[in-house]
This record gives structure tokens, C-alpha cells and sequence, in this order.
């Protein structure tokens, strides 16, 4: 046993914290929160150089063939950043579970063109229901003899206003376990509509994307037809994994900042942080860092195991780090008093970020009653 | 990154698991489940150490295995995991051994560490005073140096198993200096020495497990000095450690077993025929429990990570002791919101849930937090050590 991060692991973490010192800096994500697009495509061609899209994914496709343990270290640090970018989707998600689907065809027409950047995807899953599960998905995709014909709305679909291609969650039979077939849809195909959604997280961005008769081929499913959910359900553990990783650097991140705001700022006489009122507040955001990491890393490790217990460490994971992450970033502002709630301070990037991620994927109650489910309680 | 076991490591785990299956009964068991039968409890611990699984990692010519720290880590997970009896000498094998192995002279390494393994001497703590629990560095049982010997005077409480006790580590004040951390000084004090009184004393839980103990003019051998005269606050850091770092791992499974007691108290406790496991409150409040288990876990994993590469523990022990007492709690106050009034019955009542066990483990898990650095301190202790706010107060 030996679980702290390998020498090559820790190389990876320095070179993520340098480069994104570097290329990003507050004032740079400040920046991309008023871009269009919502990210910069130069920095993204400079993370695909560093090879971090190609970390998770197999060496046939294009990948470096190393596991969601090294994807997580770069997460964590982007998460640090807050970083405004379409990896988290593109490489986190429809990457992700594309790898995971077991699909050779579609892994090998779609992950290199992930890897190499030239291509972003994304997923859509959410509809109107705002739920996370097989049973929110109702739009249907009709078969004809070539061709599958989709119509209706997906909703937080995440980065489509950049991504070339989508992974669609769509309902073929009446199944209350499953009954999806996902579909790779071409985001530039006739009658799909993508309108971004102004959400509280400038630097993460979500759209309702619209799908007016649209045609896809019929070579278009990623795995077996009927069977969408079960090949969603691990690629989601893996997103799952990767959002908590995230939030977890987010998290530390906002715990410097209250430390080091604590050390400083005086009040009455002394620093505030010599004042149990805060320093045990501080001592508390430590625990919730530390067991948040703890969670991330080990369901990573489980998920790259391929152990019997990964998926219960993934609901785990995100359910402590999306309560985890939110409760930081709210205790952070509170101790950083009247300047937190400025729009001038950095904290309520962390603190948006944080909120993101909590509903993304699934909360925490809804992760907590997954756990009760995988415990059978 | 590798959470799973080596294969040598694996086989050890079989072999103490084997060995667990072949000489762990229910009787013993339940019997040492009340903590009072002191004789059961030291013929078990000298079993385990017969078998080879006391003292793990300490050298072999003082009784010890010379095995490695993984394997201790191993025997206790297993141990709780079983069930298995605490060990008798729980303040011997976890604070006074570690301590002797790291700052005492050869002589009382031979003199005291063979016959604790064995639990044919008993250990236990005079740290805590009456008016001294948190702030430690305040204590006044006093030590005066007259000729070959000090003269010790002063009262302890808290001092576990003080009644069965052979010897005590005991910290005393040497020098009354205004720095109130250099004036220590950490004595083995023989329990059977003339002006040594113990005192039971009696706890919410009705129990009598902590005592209090008078020290009028007790004679301590100068030979019985741990460190330096003075020095005794870098040897009691040591002690504490220990007491927070080796002892957690343990600790984090019996939470789990405790937890998975609730889950079945959950599915079986059923209100108008429909099982409290349905409710989605209880249900989400088991998962948050099981979920802050798991992360209890695997901070500890990192820690003990961190000693296996050489690093000595750290203060991040703390966290654990932190979160261990306050899950600990919760999970008997869920037990007890699970069972309505039933909860609230006491052993020997006919229609008490486990014949009053929940009862007794909410009552008893009101000292987890004051018990071996209280939540306030440990939280001091993070916001300081690890995190480098300036002092509180």
C-alpha cells in the first residue's frame, strides 16, 4: 500500500500549478467570463500539447494509457484555477465515457480527435425534469431504416456552445431501468439549436441545446440500443470522479486564501485568525479539504481497479466534495467578511465554482440515497 | 497510487484472520464486551501475544515481532474487524511503549517492555489533573529531587485502569518557571509505592472505567526518569502522538462495525410494520454517516502513506481523532433517534434494545470528544500546526 501520488504524479501537479500560474491567473479567468466562447483555444491547443487531454485514454486511440489517478492530479489543479474551459465536458465526460462505453468503433472514430484537441464533445442528458437519472430522459429518437430522427431539448448541456460533437441521452423503449440509446450527434447537423443559459458560473458554461427533426446515421449509437444507461452510468462515474477532484482544488484553494486573509487582517487589535470563532471554522474547511481529496483520489483509484466497489466510491466521492466544496466557499467568504462579498475579490469565483459543481451530475442527497441504494439499506 | 495490499502483506492479514477464526469465540466476545473482567481480558491479550500479533513492529529480544508497521496496522484492523476484545493494555501498548521504545535508557526498555506485551503489568496515564485537562502545560503535581530520588505530590483524574495498574507514566512539574512547557518532567511511577491512592471514579454511564489517584511524598527512583529533568513536554508529545496516530486505524473500524450494527438497526426497527431504512431521512442521514466513515478511512490510509515513507506522524493525526469522536457521536445519536423511546431504556429492562447497549454507547460517546485532546484543542491544533494561524486565545 502506498497511497500518496508517484514521483511522475508529482511532476505532473508542479507542471499543472506552473502552467496555470501562468496562463491563468484571475485576471485571465476574469477575462474568459466575458468571452463568448468561454474559454481561450490557444490555452486549450497548450494543455493538448502538455498532453493532459491525452492522459486517461488508451495508446490505440491516441492516448497516453495512464488512469483517472493522473487525470485527477491536473483536475485539482485546474479546479485550483477555476479554470474557464471545455476540458472538464470534452475530456472528463464525453471522453470519459466513450472510454468507458466499451465501444471499439466509436472509441476509435472519436477519442484521438479528443485527445489531439481538434475535436470537443460533450454530453446531453439533463431535460426539463432537471434530474440525473434513466428516468428523466424522455426524448425519444424514432428509428427509421438508416436513420434516427431526433426531436425535443436537452438542458445544461455543458460547453455546447463550443463542442463539435455530443453524446444525446435518448429514451427507445419504455424501460424503467434503462430503455436509452445514445447517439453521437454533430452539433453543426441541421435542426439542432444550441442557446447558452446565463447561470450564476461564468466560468462554466451550460446550454439548452434544441433538436427539430434531426437526422442522425444510424451507425451513430455508442454501444448497444436499449442499453444507453448502463453504458452512461460508468462513464458518469468516471465524470462523477472528475468533478469532485476539481472541487476538491477549488476547495483547498479557498482555504489558503481564508488562512492567509486570517493571518493578515486585523481586528480589534489582533489577527482574526488568532480568534477560535475563526480559526476553528478554519480548522473544520481543513477537514472537509482533506477528506474531500481523500474521497476523489481513492474512488479514482477504484474506477482504475476496475475494483467491485467503484461505483459506491464515486457516489461517495461526489456527494462529500459537492457539500464539501459549497460549504468551504461559504464559510471562506463569511471569514473573509464585508470584501468576500465583493465583486472585486476572487472568492465567489470559488464560490460559483463550488455551486456548479454541486449540481452537476447530481447533489449530494441525490448521491447520498445512491449510496443507501448500493449499501441496500 | 495502491490502496490494496502487497501479496506478503495479504498473506500476514490471512494468517492473523485464521488465527482469529481459531481462537475468538462469542464468549470471550460478549464477555469483554462489558470491559470489566479484567482476567479475561489479560489471558486474551497474552494469547494474542503467544500468537504474534502484540508489539508487531517492536524489536524482537523485547518481546516484539520486529515486523513492520503495516502488519501492526493489519492486526488491528482485523482485531476490530473480529470483534476482538480490546487488548488489556491499551495505555501500555499504545502510549507508555512507544514512548519507552523512543526516549528511554536500555535498562527500562528490558525492564518494562517485555512484561507489558505480555499484560502481566498493567500501564496507566497520570497526565490530566482536577484543574488541568486541555491546558496540560498547567499541571502541578510537583517533583521535588531529594538525593536519588524525586518526591512527588499532586492529584490525577481521568487515569484509566489506575485500579489494576502496575505503572503509571506520570507527568510532574519539576520547575515552576513562567514558561510553563520547560519545567516538566515524564516519571515511571510504580503504582505499589507507599502514598500512591486511587480512587474510582464514577461516570454518566454509571460505570467506574476512569480513577482518581493522590500522590502524597511518593518515592520515584531518579532510574525511573523518562528524557530529562525538564524535558518532559517533547517526551509527552510523543505519547500523544502516538496515542492519536497508531491507535486511530483501530478506532476507524470499530465506527465502521458500528455503522454497519445501525444499518441492520435500520432495516429491522420497523414502526407499524414499515422498516425506519425506508424513511428517506434516515437514509440520508446512514449514507452521510457511511460516507465521513469511508473519508476517516482514507485520510488515515494517507497518514499512515506518509510514515511508511519515513515521515514521522504528524499533527494531521488530529484530523482523524477530530472526525472519529464526532462521528462516533453521531452515529449513536442516530441509534437512538432510530429507536423513539425505546432508546432511552436502560440494561436490565426487558424491552431495552440490545439489553440497553445503544443507550449505554450514546452515554459513553459523550467523553470521545473531551477524551484524548478535546474537540476544541485538536481543532487548535489544526488551526495552528497545520495550518499556521497565528495563536488563540
Amino acid at each position: 500500500m502506498n497511497v500518496g501520488l508517484t514521483d511522475e504524479q508529482e511532476l505532473l501537479r508542479r507542471q499543472a500549478r506552473d502552467f496555470l500560474d501562468r496562463e491563468c491567473p484571475a485576471a485571465r479567468v476574469r477575462q474568459l467570463m466575458e468571452d463568448d466562447l468561454g474559454h481561450d483555444p490557444r490555452m486549450y491547443a497548450r494543455m493538448v500539447e502538455l498532453g493532459w487531454t491525452a492522459i486517461p485514454f488508451a495508446e490505440r486511440h491516441g492516448g497516453l494509457g495512464l488512469g483517472l489517478v493522473d487525470l485527477a492530479v491536473v483536475l485539482e489543479e485546474m479546479g485550483r484555477h477555476v479554470v474557464p474551459s471545455p476540458f472538464q465536458s470534452s475530456v472528463g465526460l464525453a471522453g470519459m465515457t466513450l472510454a468507458a462505453s466499451g465501444d471499439e468503433a466509436q472509441a476509435a472514430r472519436l477519442l484521438p480527435s479528443i485527445c489531439d484537441g481538434s475535436q470537443l464533445a460533450t454530453v446531453a442528458l439533463v431535460e426539463e425534469s432537471g434530474r440525473w437519472d434513466a428516468g428523466g430522459v424522455r426524448m425519444a429518437a424514432e428509428r427509421s431504416s438508416d436513420a434516427w430522427l431526433l426531436h425535443g431539448e436537452k438542458l445544461f448541456v455543458p460547453d455546447a456552445q463550443v463542442a463539435d460533437r455530443m453524446i444525446v441521452a435518448t429514451r427507445t423503449a419504455a424501460d424503467p431501468a434503462d430503455g436509452l440509446t445514445l447517439l453521437v450527434v454533430n452539433t453543426a447537423a441541421p435542426g439542432v439549436t444550441v442557446r447558452p443559459l446565463a447561470s450564476m458560473d461564468a466560468t462554466r458554461r451550460v446550454a439548452a441545446v434544441g433538436f427539430d427533426a434531426v437526422e442522425v446515421p444510424a451507425d451513430a449509437v455508442v454501444g448497444e440500443p436499449g442499453r444507453g444507461w448502463a453504458t452512461l452510468r460508468r462513464g458518469l462515474d468516471r465524470a462523477m470522479v472528475c468533478i469532485a477532484a476539481e472541487l476538491a482544488g477549488t476547495a483547498q484553494r479557498v482555504l489558503e486564501m481564508t488562512v492567509e486573509y486570517a493571518r493578515v487582517r486585523q481586528q480589534f487589535g489582533r489577527p482574526i485568525g488568532a480568534y477560535q470563532a475563526v480559526s476553528h471554522r478554519c480548522a473544520d474547511m481543513l477537514v472537509m479539504v482533506e477528506s474531500a481529496r481523500s474521497l476523489a483520489y481513492h474512488a479514482a483509484w477504484a474506477l482504475d481497479n476496475d475494483v467491485p466497489e467503484a461505483p459506491l466510491a464515486a457516489a461517495m466521492a461526489k456527494a462529500y466534495a459537492g457539500d464539501a466544496a459549497r460549504s468551504v466557499a461559504s464559510n471562506g467568504l463569511q471569514l473573509h467578511g464585508g470584501i468576500g462579498f465583493t465583486w472585486e475579490h476572487d472568492i465567489h469565483l470559488h464560490l460559483k465554482r463550488a455551486k456548479w459543481g454541486e449540481a452537476t451530475l447530481g447533489d449530494a442527497t441525490h448521491h447520498r440515497e445512491r449510496v443507501a441504494q448500493l449499501l441496500e439499506l | 497510487m495502491d490502496f490494496s495490499l502487497s501479496p506478503e502483506e495479504a498473506r500476514f492479514r490471512d494468517q492473523v484472520r485464521g488465527w482469529l477464526r481459531d481462537n475468538l469465540d462469542d464468549r470471550t466476545r460478549e464477555a469483554a464486551a462489558g470491559h470489566d473482567d479484567i482476567e479475561l481480558r489479560r489471558d486474551w491479550q497474552r494469547r494474542v501475544h503467544e500468537a504474534g500479533f502484540a508489539g508487531v513492529s517492536w524489536p524482537r529480544e523485547l518481546g516484539g515481532q520486529g515486523g513492520t508497521l503495516m502488519q501492526e496496522v493489519i492486526v488491528n484492523q482485523e482485531m476490530a474487524a473480529a470483534r476482538a476484545p480490546d487488548m488489556l493494555n491499551v495505555i501500555g501498548l499504545y502510549m507508555a511503549g512507544p514512548t519507552i521504545l523512543a526516549h528511554g535508557t536500555p535498562e527500562q526498555k528490558a525492564r518494562h517492555i517485555p512484561p507489558l506485551l505480555r499484560a502481566d503489568e498493567i500501564w496507566c496515564q497520570g497526565f490530566s489533573e482536577p484543574n488541568s485537562g486541555s491546558d496540560l502545560a498547567s499541571l502541578r503535581t510537583r517533583a521535588v529531587i531529594d538525593g536519588d530520588d524525586f518526591v512527588v505530590s499532586g492529584q490525577k483524574v481521568w487515569t484509566t485502569l489506575a485500579h489494576v495498574s502496575r505503572w503509571c507514566i506520570l507527568l510532574t512539574r519539576t520547575d515552576s518557571a513562567e514558561t510553563a512547557h520547560a519545567g516538566l518532567t515524564y516519571l515511571i511511577v510504580d503504582m505499589q509505592s507507599p502514598g500512591v491512592e486511587v480512587r474510582p471514579l464514577r461516570q454518566i454511564t454509571g460505570d467506574a472505567e476512569f480513577n482518581e489517584m493522590y500522590l502524597t511524598d511518593v518515592r520515584v527512583p531518579r532510574a525511573n526518569l523518562l528524557g530529562a529533568v525538564g524535558g518532559g513536554w517533547r517526551v509527552a508529545m510523543t505519547t500523544l502522538m502516538h496515542e492519536r496516530a497508531t491507535l486511530g486505524v483501530g478506532l476507524q473500524v470499530r465506527s465502521r462495525i458500528a455503522l454497519d450494527e445501525l444499518r441492520a438497526l435500520a432495516r429491522t426497527t420497523l414502526v407499524d410494520g414499515v422498516p425506519r431504512s425506508a424513511d428517506p431521512v434516515v437514509r440520508q442521514r446512514i449514507a452521510q454517516l457511511v460516507i465521513e466513515v469511508e473519508a476517516m478511512r482514507i485520510n488515515g490510509l494517507r497518514g499512515l502513506s506518509r510514515v511508511l515513507q519515513g515521515e514521522q506522524p504528524g499533527p494531521e493525526g488530529s484530523v482523524n481523532k477530530l472526525m472519529w469522536s464526532e462521528l462516533n457521536q453521531r452515529i449513536a445519536e442516530t441509534a437512538l433517534d432510530l429507536l423513539g423511546p425505546y432508546g432511552t431504556l436502560a440494561e436490565g429492562e426487558e424491552r431495552a434494545p440490545r439489553n440497553g447497549r445503544w443507550a449505554y454507547g450514546y452515554l459513553r460517546s459523550r467523553a470521545n470528544s473531551i477524551e484524548g485532546g478535546t474537540s476544541e484543542v485538536l481543532r487548535n491544533i489544526l488551526a495552528e500546526r497545520v495550518l499556521g494561524l497565528p495563536r488563540g486565545r
